[in-house]
């Protein structure tokens, strides 16, 4: 079945083309949440570490490609590999930093996967919950601090709340002229961008179920479970933590620089709570640990913000217009999209909490204190 | 004699203290002695103004500590960080303002009660929307307890927690749906004027700071008299230090903590009418940043700890328009959860002590 999955996904252009529909952006954006909801998979559903400032990765790693791909550092004139020609059309040097986004994918990887460990070191002898409160506090630091960043003591470093803008495109500027959309990604062919996101994601894939069943993917299994007995076995916690953040961190990161340059514009406003809250219920939707699940879970709820909402206003709005209702005709239902995702974490959480497609030891962790339910807790005082 | 020996060995305790604390705590109480004493220089520069920030920081603070005691009186008894506190203040402050216009649901109850109403009319209009927002609140805690907290009582923590930001979400769309997504103007009952307007000029404190005050007060006085003399507070003292053994001694359990939510509950209620008043605004998200602010203030102060939240509130208020006053507001939400951070990493138990890991509700 996964073959069949991927030939599916290489021949999603070719569908798309053929029936005329406009869903290769969404799929674009679906992809990276995938990726991101796999990169928090690592954290939360293998470590077992609730990380509720997530967002944090995918700022960093938008604000690398921004960085070191735009014209935002325009004291200095740098190019590397670029897909933009060296020379502007006035035969100028371009002003900026222009590297390779290949290149830049690597340096988001690292630098998030830095920080990832910067942000996990202080934070592994916390208790759990404890622990995703101060990843919330950083993950709040992090964009208020990309807001805040135009006056660092008198130096721009991210241009505020305008965001950097013109991020160059990705590109193969060693293809011939004829393969223009490859050579220089376009805004009007979708294409190179989804392959290219596509194998990101399939390389994540890969990566997470190698992982899984590693030795170090045993050991996150051990010390979620039950830590003291891990360490008494000889793993490592400290260093098996910090894995799992940086790994994770890594992941969120690729999908930030691959989101900047794809945006093209990024600013410090998309990166709020309510992404980690969103990537959170994927990845508790589809089923924690289960990479499977995950995906699932993640296309499930860009399908419900693309397709389903859009859809429901609709219906929303036509008993409106039949009951003469303005409240209701002129509700905007997708801006409740949280509304719900509140109520699924809820729900899943009662009802459900191994998710869609559960993983069986996680299933079997989140059971744990229901058979002896009766011993525990005093029936009725 | 006696007194100088005495204060000897006291100083040698000092030492003592000091040669035995981590690195960490050196550096903490450097920083903090380095802003202390920068903050003096402020302060002797321009009393005034310095005074004055402060005293907005301690009215700040008194409506951070409301919010505070509901995380820690929460946190105390079951040991969750209840992520949907912030919101349910944020729904008090909603409540107070619908009670004030006087209209709900398209019914018109009573004319809205404006700045250019009377002052009979004002003070029972305020006392009204206190009142009603702290019923409010008390019993929207008291249900999401029920319904999304009961069931996972034996769950891992983790899940609670992750019902917890559910709700949160919950609440704050139903603000949105509520009353719309941008800031909403308070009526203005309360004067901008100096109360000390008789004895100093450069030291300002309205009325309005002086009634969050008047409010307060009593209701901590209140709280404390529960916990400590009620014989349903002491039942939450037992249900907060060993649930099984409260329960053996006839404690319901359940009924107890339904009872801590309802305090939580009310005190966020009070707090979130008493915050539109004092800032004339209120919004549908507010209640992420004062409800982080507040979770700030009950760890600075001790998670568990009632004294502990109020200090920290307090301290986190001042902390807070200090920063806007010296360093600037933008800076404000980035040093409060620096704060936040650095506390839970360097010193969880707060400045004065996780009572509920003290009296052995703590994590095993």
């Amino acid at each position: 079945m996964p073959v069949g999955l991927i030939l599916l996904a290489l021949v999603l252009p070719l569908i798309n083309g053929a029936l005329g529909a406009d869903l290769m952006f969404p799929v674009i954006v679906v992809a990276i949440y995938v990726m991101l909801a796999l990169g928090l998979n690592i954290v939360v559903g293998f470590a077992g570490l609730l990380d509720l400032g997530f967002v944090a990765f995918y700022a960093l790693g938008a604000y690398v490609v921004g960085w070191f791909a735009s014209t935002h550092f325009n004291e200095v004139s740098f190019a590397f590999l670029s897909a933009l020609p060296a020379q502007g059309v006035s035969g100028r040097e371009l002003p900026g930093i222009h590297i390779s986004f290949w290149l830049l994918l690597l340096v988001a990887g690292a630098f998030t996967a830095l920080w990832g460990i910067i942000i996990g070191a202080p934070t592994l002898r916390l208790r759990g919950d404890y622990l995703a409160i101060v990843t919330l506090g950083f993950g709040e630091i992090i964009p208020r601090f990309f807001v805040n960043g135009d006056n660092i003591f008198g130096y721009n470093l991210t241009n505020g709340t305008i965001g950097i803008k013109g991020i160059d495109p990705p590109g193969l500027p060693f293809l011939p002229n004829s393969l223009n959309t490859w050579r220089q990604f376009g805004t009007l062919d979708l294409d190179p961008w989804y392959y290219t996101i596509l194998i990101l994601v399939l390389v994540t894939i890969f990566v997470n179920i190698r992982l899984r069943d590693s030795r170090l993917g045993r050991a996150w299994v051990a010390v979620r479970e039950d830590e003291a007995a891990a360490a008494a076995m000889g793993v490592n916690t400290t260093t098996t933590k910090l894995w799992a953040y940086a790994l994770g961190a890594v992941f969120g990161g690729l999908a930030g620089a691959f989101y900047g340059a794809f945006i093209k514009s990024i600013f410090p406003t998309s990166f709020s709570f309510n992404i980690s809250v969103l990537v959170l219920c994927m990845v508790i939707l589809g089923g924690m640990g289960n990479i499977y699940g995950v995906i699932l879970g993640a296309i499930l709820l860009q399908g419900i913000n693309f397709y389903l909402l859009p859809e429901v206003n609709g219906w929303v709005h036509a008993i409106g217009d039949a009951l003469e209702s303005p409240l209701l005709s002129n509700a905007d239902i997708p801006k409740y999209n949280y509304f719900l995702f509140g109520i699924l974490l809820v729900m899943m959480m009662l009802l459900r909490p191994e998710g869609v497609i559960p993983n069986r030891q996680r299933r079997e962790e989140l059971h744990e204190g229901e058979e002896d339910e009766s011993v525990v807790e005093p029936t009725h005082v | 004699m006696a007194t100088t020996q005495e204060l000897k060995s006291r100083g040698a305790v000092l030492l003592d203290d000091v040669r035995s604390s981590s690195w960490q705590s050196r550096i903490a109480v450097v920083i903090t002695v380095a802003l202390l004493v920068l903050l003096l220089i402020q302060a002797i520069k321009d009393p005034g103004q310095f005074f004055s920030q402060l005293l907005v920081g301690i009215t700040n603070g008194a409506i951070i500590a409301l919010i505070a005691l509901g995380y820690t009186l929460v946190y105390g008894i079951i040991e969750l960080i209840n992520f949907a506190h912030g919101d349910n203040f944020m729904i008090g402050s909603f409540v107070g303002l619908t009670v004030l216009s006087g209209t709900f649901l398209g019914l018109s109850f009573f004319a809205p009660i404006t700045a250019e109403s009377g002052a009979v009319l004002k003070i029972f209009g305020v006392i009204l929307a206190l009142v009603i927002a702290m019923v409010v609140c008390g019993l929207i805690n008291v249900g999401i307890e029920r319904v999304a907290y009961k069931p996972l009582r034996n769950s891992p923590r983790l899940a609670v927690l992750i019902t917890a930001i559910g709700m949160s979400f919950i609440l704050q769309n139903l603000g949105l749906i509520w009353k719309g997504a941008s800031q909403i103007p308070f009526p203005d009952l309360i004067s901008d004027d100096n109360v000390l307007a008789g004895i100093t000029y450069t030291v300002f404190y309205r009325w309005k700071d002086l009634f969050v005050i008047l409010v307060t007060m009593p209701l901590l006085v209140g709280l404390s008299y529960f916990i400590q003399r009620t014989k349903q507070g002491k039942a939450m003292r037992a249900v907060a230090q060993d649930k099984e053994a409260a329960a053996m001694m006839g404690i319901n359990v359940n009924r107890t903590i339904s009872i801590t939510f309802l305090l939580g509950g009310i005190l966020a209620g009070a707090s979130g009418v008493m915050f539109g008043l004092f800032n004339g605004t209120t919004v549908f998200n507010l209640g992420f940043r004062q409800g982080l602010f507040a979770f700030t203030a009950a760890v600075l102060g001790g998670i568990g700890n009632l004294t502990g939240a109020v200090l920290g509130g307090l301290v986190i208020g001042v902390i807070g328009s200090m920063n806007d006053q010296y360093i600037g507001v933008r800076w404000t939400d980035i040093v409060i959860f620096t704060v936040l951070i650095l506390v839970l990493v360097f010193r969880p138990r707060g400045l004065l002590g996780d009572r509920s890991a003290v009296q052995g509700g703590g994590q095993q």
